[in-house]
């Protein structure tokens, strides 16, 4: 019973990961279909943020909560307003030079910090315990905080100007033009949230996995498969892949090993595009958030 | 009977574009499709070529159901299909577009002989070189029309095909389109009366996703209910 | 580009092809030459993404993914069966295996560019990861063991009618240049095929292709195979330069490389991605050797650039001036002679009057 409890907790982690390191890639996505290749970037600047704010005396929650967000949101403001910008609509030109922004972070955070980690941090839990099988207290914590951040999002786009306006744009954004929307600034916006929303998992997790300049490679493959398998829900759709593909990866990985679980995540995930191309919100719930 | 739906309908969610249409096309008929805006024309339209797939109902060209075909299957039966909005190859120029239709359905010598033929009946001599994306809107719809032809299909469907036209266009596209009555069926789907009055043998009138009426040119526009749904008007230029 | 033209530099091509292969083992020190054999295996490998992306429309982010199989399915080949052309044989087999399966879920399933490129990405960086974790001695494939991030050291490349005589480097370099400017050529002859016509109008509107009655699906899934085919033999030619094959070949720095190599040279030509990936490892090999300026830095700045001020790429953007200036050129001449023309049409006027 505590064995099942305990890989419930690590099942659970496991898709609660996947829609932290996916939900920032969603908003931006669903929003202007812009696949942004620097997001795992932009997590591993939120990760980076943390590491090294904490590391000089800022209190670890303030760290977490506040300079990540905060700091990732206005770098997505920046590059936003530099670069994205020109390219709505040349999706292939966005996904190059997205790509070459990737290029250039690690480039830039590897010049400034060198290319291992000084120091990681403690996960600020301890460990709890189910019968006898430890559990990461931790990765409870996150599993509250992921639960929490989605229906703060939920709030946000029913039942806010923002989120209406957000949503409208996201259905036809010549219509909300003519009615008066500023849509460059809700993209603009958008891609800041979305930003902030990467930095805020990447410092969440900045604890588990560590930094590295590079380590935003770990994460672009399974959010991008993740938001691609969601369809363009925002919300419906990163649970719901979120929720299939982290199943299907806990499961296996509990079965064979974490490296199976990996390829069968990879392998769920192009059958079912191919069974349902436009993602599981494509098909089903369609007009959900 | 060249082409019949029975009872096809589309729903695109809570919207019915086409509802439960039984339409029928006889060999060698010129059949005309009119309607406002919204009516469902095109998405009929789309329903035959098989690049939507009918909610409900079936599409049955010469006792073939192509209800669950792809595009190209249709395509190959002998159907030419020229869409609303033009899809050429900007890219290549009009001698290449129209070989690769050519060459689809026969050999690479005759793909060569029928795309000069085609060239020569639609006076593209002078722009044969030209590139696709370089040449007027007009000009473009004829070569695609070209290319419908150089695939030698029996039934030609086309979605407005004088869009963006002058009128010197417009006529030269009406007698080529008589000309091609003379060895294929055909629809043509149009918004530009003057053009239909041109062509028209019989017309069929679609409202809200329905027909409305089926008849020769005379008698649809003297229907009052086609007067109320639809006051024939002029192609905005 | 008119046809003659074309031909000309299609001749100009391999006769610096040729002098190349002949001209570089008796010129170049051993160490350039082997160099320039690993630089020669990567232009392969931008010829792979060269054909399936400028020809065929097929924007694949991953494909270091058929790169790095080709690479260790020769390794593992190699060291299985003894005999290397056997092996490089296998190795491309595996590699278009792949390539079809891939595909065949890609394009049958009607995903468009963008998935399909995002998909391929997360594919070779997962066979990253993945192959990086099997070190253990368990991994193996008949007596290659897979080994983890370590790789798989390649056994010396032997002649296939006597596989006890072995390859020298500057032998090996013949056989990689062969194999590039064989490639080469292959490609381009396949461009003018009919089935090289039809993948480019598919580049060009998938839409209208299909409404003229083609397959564009079994047309894609031919390209990509055929691509991964090319690419897997790339990958058969830089394992045996580098003398092993690691899991590095899959990660995200090769896979951004491959595209930059082909978006640098000229995307739409076929020897563009492969001036772009000889450049490129110069201009790479010179940075890995300084420490001022970080290389991702510089790659991410050199494609933001590219995308944004020269989305043509080198040799297309080359080649529109040349042929700009060329016709200037005419037009100056042309003038003079219509301008005299003219003049002496003024006086018989005048005359007149």
């Amino acid at each position: 019973m505590d064995l099942f409890a305990s890989l419930g907790l690590q099942i659970i982690y496991g898709i609660a990961n996947l829609v932290l390191i996916s939900i920032g890639l969603a908003v931006i996505f669903g929003m202007m279909r812009v696949i942004n290749l620097a997001h795992g970037e932009f997590l591993m600047l939120g990760g980076y943020t943390v590491i090294v704010s904490t590391n000089n005396g800022v209190n670890i929650w303030v760290a977490m909560f506040i300079l990540a967000p905060l700091i990732v949101g206005i770098i997505g403001l920046i590059v936003e307003w530099t670069l994205i910008r020109f390219l709505y609509g040349r999706m292939v030109d966005t996904l190059l030079a997205t790509w070459g922004l990737s290029l250039f972070f690690i480039g830039l955070i590897t010049t400034i910090f060198g290319a291992q980690t000084e120091t990681t941090i403690a996960p600020p839990f301890g460990p709890i315990f189910i019968g006898e099988y430890s559990s990461s207290g931790y990765e409870l914590f996150l599993i509250i905080i992921t639960i929490l951040l989605v229906i703060l999002l939920y709030l946000l786009l029913r039942y806010t100007k923002l989120g209406l306006l957000a949503r409208g744009t996201m259905q036809s954004a010549e219509m909300a033009a003519a009615l008066g929307i500023s849509t460059q600034r809700i993209y603009s916006t958008t891609f800041g949230i979305g930003a902030a929303l990467s930095g805020f998992a990447g410092g969440l997790l900045a604890p588990v996995t560590g930094v590295l300049p590079t380590i935003g490679a770990v994460y672009i493959g399974k959010a991008f498969i993740t938001v691609i398998s969601g369809g363009t829900a925002i919300l419906a759709g990163t649970s719901s892949a979120s929720f299939l593909l982290g199943g299907i990866n806990g499961i296996v990985s509990f079965v064979v090993g974490p490296t199976m679980g990996e390829v069968a995540l990879l392998l769920f995930a192009i059958v079912l595009l191919r069974l349902m191309p436009r993602g599981i919100t494509g098909h089903f719930f369609k007009r959900s958030l | 009977m060249v082409l019949e739906t029975r009872a096809l309908s589309m729903h695109f969610g809570g919207v019915v574009a086409v509802d439960r249409v039984d339409f029928s096309l006889r060999e060698n008929e010129l059949r005309c499709l009119i309607g406002p805006n919204g009516a469902g024309k095109s998405t009929f339209f789309k329903c035959l070529s098989a690049q939507l797939r009918p909610t409900a109902g079936d599409v049955v060209i010469r006792d073939f159901n192509v209800t669950e075909s792809e595009t190209h299957q249709v395509a190959r039966m002998g159907v030419g299909i020229k869409t609303q909005v033009p899809n050429v190859f900007d890219g290549l120029d009009v001698e290449e577009n129209i070989w690769l239709s050519a060459s689809q359905s026969t050999s690479i010598k005759r793909a060569r002989v029928i795309t000069s033929e085609v060239i020569e009946r639609l006076q593209l001599g002078s722009v044969r070189k030209a590139q696709l994306g370089a040449l007027a809107h007009g000009q473009r719809q004829l070569v695609e029309l070209g290319m419908v032809l150089a695939g030698e299909p029996w039934l030609v469907i086309l979605d407005e095909p004088t869009a963006g036209m002058t009128q010197d266009e417009v006529v030269r596209t009406a007698e080529i389109i008589q000309e091609i009555n003379k060895s294929a069926t055909m629809i043509v789907v149009e918004h530009d009366m003057q053009f239909i009055r041109m062509i028209a043998q019989k017309v069929t009138v679609f409202h809200q996703g329905r027909i409305l009426i089926e008849g020769d040119m005379d008698e649809v526009s003297s229907d009052e209910r086609v007067r109320e749904v639809y006051l024939g008007h002029r192609r905005p230029q | 580009m008119k046809r003659s033209q074309e031909t000309n530099a299609l001749i100009l091509i391999g006769i610096i092809g040729l002098v190349t292969l002949f001209g570089v083992p008796l010129t170049l020190d051993l160490y350039s030459v082997i160099s320039l054999t690993t630089a020669v295996s990567l232009a392969i490998l931008a010829l792979s993404l060269g054909l399936i992306w400028g020809f065929g429309g097929i924007l694949c982010f991953g494909q270091t993914v058929f790169f790095g199989i080709g690479g260790y399915a020769y390794a593992i080949a190699a060291l299985n069966l003894g005999g290397s052309a056997v092996a490089i044989i296998v190795a491309v087999l595996v590699a278009a295996a792949a390539a079809v399966f891939l595909g065949y879920f890609m394009f049958y399933g009607r995903l468009s560019d963008v998935y399909l490129a995002v998909i391929t990405l997360t594919v070779t960086l997962i066979l990253y990861s993945v192959i990086r974790r099997t070190s253990g001695p368990e991994y193996k494939i008949g007596i290659a063991k897979i080994g983890g991030f370590n790789g798989i050291n390649v056994p010396p490349i032997n002649y296939p009618w006597d596989v006890n005589k072995f390859l020298y480097p500057e032998d090996f370099f013949y056989v990689a240049m062969v194999a590039l400017l064989v490639t080469y050529f292959f490609c381009v002859w396949l461009t003018k095929t009919h089935f090289g016509r039809v993948s480019e109008s598919i580049r060009e509107n998938e839409v209208r292709t299909e409404l003229l009655g083609y397959d564009v699906r079994i047309y894609k899934l031919c390209m990509f195979t055929i691509g991964g085919a090319i690419a897997g033999l790339a990958g058969t030619m830089f394992a045996n330069s580098i003398g092993r094959i690691t899991p590095d070949v899959f990660n995200l720095y090769n896979a951004a490389l491959t595209i930059i190599w082909v978006i640098i040279g000229g995307r739409g030509t076929l020897i563009g991605p492969v001036l772009g990936a000889l450049i490129f490892f110069y201009i790479t090999s010179l940075l890995g050797q300084q420490n001022v300026v970080n290389i991702n830095l510089f790659l991410g700045l050199v494609l933001i650039i590219f995308v944004l001020v020269v989305p043509k790429g080198i040799v297309p953007s080359l080649v529109q001036i040349w042929v700009r200036r060329r016709s200037r050129r005419l037009t100056a001449h042309s003038a003079r002679r219509m301008r005299r023309r003219g003049r002496s049409r003024v006086t018989e006027v005048a005359v007149e009057e």
